[in-house]
């Protein structure tokens, strides 16, 4: 018997793989397309993702007795942007440094539809642990789609990995650039995030055949 | 099943102390943490001006300032004048690096006369003028500061962002972008404002012409590097008649 039950330990593994926010509920997508040009961006963005969805999944959740269902959407609204202007406000005044990095990512996080999404689909209907395990698992399976998108992109499109020139420099010719390599500028417009994210699909569903819808 | 939370005088009261509360809650956040964010706000623009100026601390690749708990005595030291320029009245004043660019120039908008700050810095027997400037990304605000000798030869830049898309707009405050500035003339030798345009495919990637008025632009970013261009050329060219009477 581990620390979890069977139970609650598929609210953490489910959403890695099986129902993948982004492959396999295709939500988030905006953000996927919109900060994954870089890895240390992607990074930035699963890390505060996996926080506020969290947090805000606790908190939802021990309110869910209590929110009238008539204006339920607006309450999460909220909820999720009071919790992100909070953290805004404080990291502002104790770690400015830290939140001008972040400040690009706030208005990306309160629109994010997997916190939405999940809010509405699990938190309104279930206990605290169990909405917070919910969204740990959420956050980490969107965080990791992200970060191999942000991997792929960067690595094709800069030829950098987190601003480290890992395939040599383009201007001196150095390294990959000696032989003719060229990189992809293409790689840095959001079109080829899609992109990325459908190969990623394709071979999610190569490997488990059961993920393809019969039509 | 009956819930009272449907009822309509339920939700009605839930919203209103909702909104209370959080409303409250945040009010008193952003008051009280409020002298701490101003604390770095005002840091900070000492950072930029003497980043601006090549006083900072810098490695290899990577843009860094002089550390918080030195900017302050930094900034005494190298900031030898701070100017204030109201038409043709210079003034000198020991806060004109607080004055808030935006509502300068919304005050030019609205017929009034804009202030204009100028920093003269000395670095090793070198004089740098710094001047602030401030325009519009893709997404929201974007501003910087200026270093440039007395012919208006760019001697550094700093920019930065409010909100542009990172890995992409968001590079104008990597090194590779701002360094490009370096060294580039903004005005002909015949005294004639030209600029800077930050430019697609202008075939100096090394940035190797300084007097061609352009530096390489960022892949996928052309709406940030097009604001980068119109605020340089915007807020610069104000300065243009101080650079003249310098020389006379």
């Amino acid at each position: 018997m581990g620390l979890l039950s069977k139970r609650d330990a598929a609210l953490l593994t489910d959403p890695l793989a099986d129902n993948n926010p982004i492959t396999i509920q295709v939500l988030g997508i905006c953000s996927a397309l919109a900060i994954t040009a870089e890895l240390k961006a992607s990074i930035v963005m699963a890390v505060s993702v996996l926080f506020v969805l969290g947090l805000g999944n606790v908190v939802i959740s021990l309110m869910r007795n209590i929110i009238p269902s008539k204006i339920r959407i607006i309450v999460q609204l909220i909820v999720v942007a009071t919790l992100v202007i909070i953290v805004d406000l404080v990291l502002k005044a104790f770690a400015y440094e830290l939140s001008k990095t972040l400040s690009v990512f706030v208005g990306l996080i309160i629109t994010n539809c997997i916190i939405m999404g999940r809010f509405e689909a699990f938190a309104l209907g279930n206990g605290p642990w169990r909405a917070f395990l919910d969204g740990i698992g959420n956050a980490v399976g969107y965080g990791v789609i992200l970060i191999a998108v942000g991997f792929f992109r960067e690595l094709l499109g800069s030829g950098t990995l987190l601003g480290f020139k890992v395939l040599g420099d383009p201007i001196e010719k150095t390294g990959l650039y000696a032989i003719g390599y060229e990189n992809n500028g293409f790689m840095l417009l959001s079109p080829m995030a899609l992109i990325v994210v459908g190969i990623l699909i394709w071979i999610q569903r190569s490997r488990n055949t059961s993920l393809i819808e019969e039509n | 099943m009956s819930k009272r939370t449907d009822s309509n005088g339920y939700t009605m009261m839930f919203a209103v102390i909702m909104v209370f509360v959080v409303g409250s809650l945040l009010a008193f956040l952003a008051s009280s943490l409020k002298p701490a964010i101003k604390e770095n706000e005002r840091i900070e623009k000492q950072q930029n001006i003497l980043y601006a100026m090549g006083v900072n601390e810098n490695d290899a690749s990577n843009a860094n300032f002089v550390s918080t708990k030195v900017a302050g005595a930094e900034f005494k030291k190298y900031i030898k004048k701070q100017l204030v320029l109201e038409g043709n009245k210079i003034s000198e004043s020991q806060d004109a690096y607080l004055i808030d660019v935006k509502k300068q120039q919304a005050n030019a908008k609205d017929g009034k006369v804009r202030k204009l700050p100028l920093f003269v810095g000395e670095k090793e027997g070198k004089t740098f003028y710094v001047a602030p400037i401030r325009g519009k990304g893709l997404w929201d605000a974007i501003w910087g500061y200026v270093s440039m000798d007395e012919n208006m030869v760019v001697q550094g830049a700093y920019f930065d962002h409010k909100g542009e898309t990172p890995g992409l707009g968001a590079n104008i405050k990597q090194r590779y972008f701002m360094d490009d500035f370096i060294g580039e003339h903004l005005m002909t030798e015949a005294g004639v404002f030209k600029g800077i345009t930050v430019k697609k495919g202008n075939n100096d990637a090394v940035n190797e012409d300084k007097t061609d008025y352009e530096v390489d632009a960022i892949a996928g970013a052309t709406i940030t590097g097009d604001g980068v261009s119109a605020m340089i050329k915007k807020d610069l060219s104000l300065y243009v008649p101080y650079f003249k009477n310098l020389k006379k």
